[in-house]
């Protein structure tokens, strides 16, 4: 399996006032083609700086990062936008739709700023076409109030999914949602995973959430102090079945 | 991303806030509406007193005596009894000069039958209705050979009909006294209506200057000369001409004033016209501030807007907008709701400019300049205003934008 996402010696440091805050302190990690992430540890323990610079919106002060053998370590702020468009997907705990925008609008977006000048019924097949595989066909036209949270996130999912990213970045996806939603999310992340291949990095600090993974990672002052594969990796469609009762009620 | 695109996301954000979106407009659209209705409004006035040249006759010059002084007491304008009516034949003659009139006014009592009027009694020459532009209504006007004898005939205004006989009456034919002599009614004038400084051009009636200098007045000397000539663009040269003249044949020394005066219409109205520019530049400018204050609105919801609309940037930029992306979506969404504001004011201001027009009866021109300039203006309102927090926006970091709460 090739490696997607390369990182060797990543050092990050911030000066908060006076005071110099060494948020990263050296991570190695490399993460193959296919792998289902799951980055764990505590508030503080710089999982989240980790993630910026995986997801591009931050950059390293020093060290490397090749994303699909390209180092985008040392890209500019609108080369690393471009990268975002097209090779990243982020998943967020808020969802950040645009509210008073349509489901299939809101997938739209990243289209918009890729610039290849395609066409609104072209977008709006994509769209439709990503909307259909996290199940939402149906409320393509319904705004983000009319949607449960678990539909919220479903769209927030098509839309990282429109532009055919490397990696999936899910920045503690299930946060804001009840047992069983939560479920059917990751249920749809492995599936991606599975039927696609799309390489996901999950964020969480619940261990039970991590262990829909395949590969776990735990983050502490700065520093990979675990990185392990996950041996009795639970299976969200086979959960899933054994829920329905729940919805019952 | 395409302009375009920038153009409709920017038009899909304004639709998701109506409601602030036609708020933050109303400020343009005050400000482009009183715009252009204060400029309509004076440039209204400024081509109803051109309207009122041209129908003076552009080329008109008046040569007026100049003022009398008697043993160091000064009469005041016309006073002086130096220009003859032999001034006046010999402009006629000179290059350029079309039709000459000697004129010498002087009020009266009229009286017709039981009625009695007290108007200007206004004796010129037969060129004047040729040079002012007078149609007959009835009758005709006086004849060369009516000058010369200094017969006593008059042709009267609409409004001095009116006073004596009635507006249906036919008065041509009947007498009429003035300061008790009688005169033969020849012409009535068509009605010309009121000079923009509300004098009745009707009110008035014309007799042989010949008459006024003889069988009224008693004097050798005339008031004025009406000179047209016979091209607008030689006005000028022909007022020289006749300036020149006049100070040989009244044997002024060089260093003498004169003792007459040489104007031309187009002088005496640009006086006035100033004034209405004037006018027009106040009117404007106050209207200016309230389109400055409208840019001043568009700035303060569009600041508001970046800081509501914080995470939504964090998010763009997440999924890969560019600053640049950024700020022309914000800088598009302050062009457009200053151009927005800035069609519908121009609408507004051609409506109010009616509604006065209608209602007020003022004159008001809408000219395709001001429409031009308050839309110019509306857009560069929009770009200068919306610059800063579009900027604002654009180097916002995606990471605290989408952390904000």
């Amino acid at each position: 399996m090739p490696t997607v996402i390369s990182v060797k010696n990543l050092i990050k440091t911030y000066a908060v006032g006076e005071v110099e805050v060494r948020a990263l302190r050296g991570v190695n990690l490399d993460v193959e083609r296919g792998e289902f992430l799951a980055v764990t540890g505590p508030s503080g323990s710089g999982k989240s700086t980790f993630m910026h610079i995986v997801g591009c919106l931050d950059r390293p002060t020093s060290g490397q990062y090749f994303l699909d053998g390209q180092d985008v370590s040392r890209m500019s702020r609108d080369q690393l936008a471009s990268i975002r468009n097209k090779k990243i997907g982020f998943v967020f705990q808020g969802f950040n739709l645009l509210s008073r925008t349509s489901a299939l609008d809101n997938v739209e977006l990243p289209l918009l700023y890729a610039g290849s000048g395609m066409k609104g019924p072209e977008r709006h097949k994509r769209a439709m076409e990503v909307l259909k595989a996290v199940g939402l066909e149906d409320r393509a036209d319904h705004h983000p109030n009319q949607l449960s949270g678990g539909q919220q996130q479903r769209v927030a999912i098509a839309r990282s999914l429109i532009n055919n990213p490397s990696i999936l970045l899910a920045d503690e996806p299930t946060g804001n949602l009840d047992t069983r939603t939560s479920i059917e999310v990751m249920d749809i992340f492995q599936r991606l995973n599975r039927e696609r291949g799309i390489t996901v990095l999950l964020i969480t600090h619940e261990h039970d959430i991590a262990e829909y993974g395949t590969r776990m990672v735990q983050f502490r002052d700065g520093q990979v102090v675990m990185d392990r594969p996950i041996q009795r990796r639970r299976l969200a469609q086979d959960e899933l079945v054994t829920l329905p009762a729940a919805q019952a009620v | 991303m395409s302009l375009l695109m920038i153009f409709r996301i920017a038009l899909k954000a304004m639709g998701r806030n109506k409601m602030r979106t036609a708020l933050t407009m109303l400020g343009m659209i005050i400000g482009v509406a009183a715009v252009i209705t204060m400029v309509a409004l004076g440039t209204g006035a400024q081509s109803s007193i051109e309207a009122q040249i041209q129908s003076a006759g552009t080329n008109v010059i008046i040569v007026s005596a100049g003022n009398f002084m008697a043993g160091g007491v000064r009469q005041g304008q016309g006073a002086a009894s130096t220009l003859l009516p032999e001034d006046a034949a010999a402009i006629a003659p000179l290059p350029g000069v079309q039709y000459v009139a000697a004129g010498l006014n002087t009020r009266g009592q009229l009286v017709a039958g039981n009625q009695n009027w007290n108007t200007q009694v206004q004796g010129t020459d037969v060129d004047l209705p040729l040079i002012q532009a007078w149609q007959i209504e009835r009758g005709a006007f006086f004849t060369p050979q009516d000058v010369t004898t200094a017969a006593k005939v008059a042709v009267i205004g609409s409004v001095v009909r009116d006073q004596l006989f009635g507006p249906d009456a036919n008065p041509v034919g009947q007498v009429m006294r003035i300061q008790k002599q009688p005169f033969n009614i020849v012409g009535v004038l068509a009605a010309k209506g009121q000079t923009s400084m509300g004098q009745d051009r009707d009110d008035v009636v014309m007799v042989p200057y010949t008459t006024v200098m003889k069988k009224i007045r008693g004097v050798t000397f005339i008031n004025n000369v009406t000179v047209s000539a016979a091209s607008s663009n030689e006005v000028k040269v022909v007022a020289d001409r006749i300036a020149t003249l006049l100070r040989v044949r009244h044997r002024l020394q060089p260093g003498d004033p004169d003792d007459f005066m040489v104007r031309t219409i187009e002088e005496m109205a640009s006086v006035r016209k100033e004034a209405t520019q004037t006018m027009t530049a106040l009117l404007a400018s106050i209207a200016g501030v309230s389109l400055l204050v409208g840019g001043i609105g568009i700035m303060n919801i569009m600041l508001v807007s970046v800081t509501e609309r914080t995470r939504e940037i964090g998010l763009r930029m997440a999924i890969g907008a560019r600053g640049r992306d950024v700020l022309l979506q914000f800088l598009v969404e302050a062009v457009v709701l200053s151009l927005f504001g800035g069609a519908i004011g121009i609408a507004l201001g051609f409506g109010l400019s009616r509604g006065i027009t209608f209602w007020m009866e003022w004159p008001t021109t809408v000219s395709t300049n001001a429409v031009a300039v308050a839309f110019g203006f509306a857009a560069a309102t929009g770009v200068f205003f919306g610059f800063y927090p579009a900027r604002k926006a654009a180097a916002l970091d995606p990471i605290d934008a989408l952390r904000y709460e």
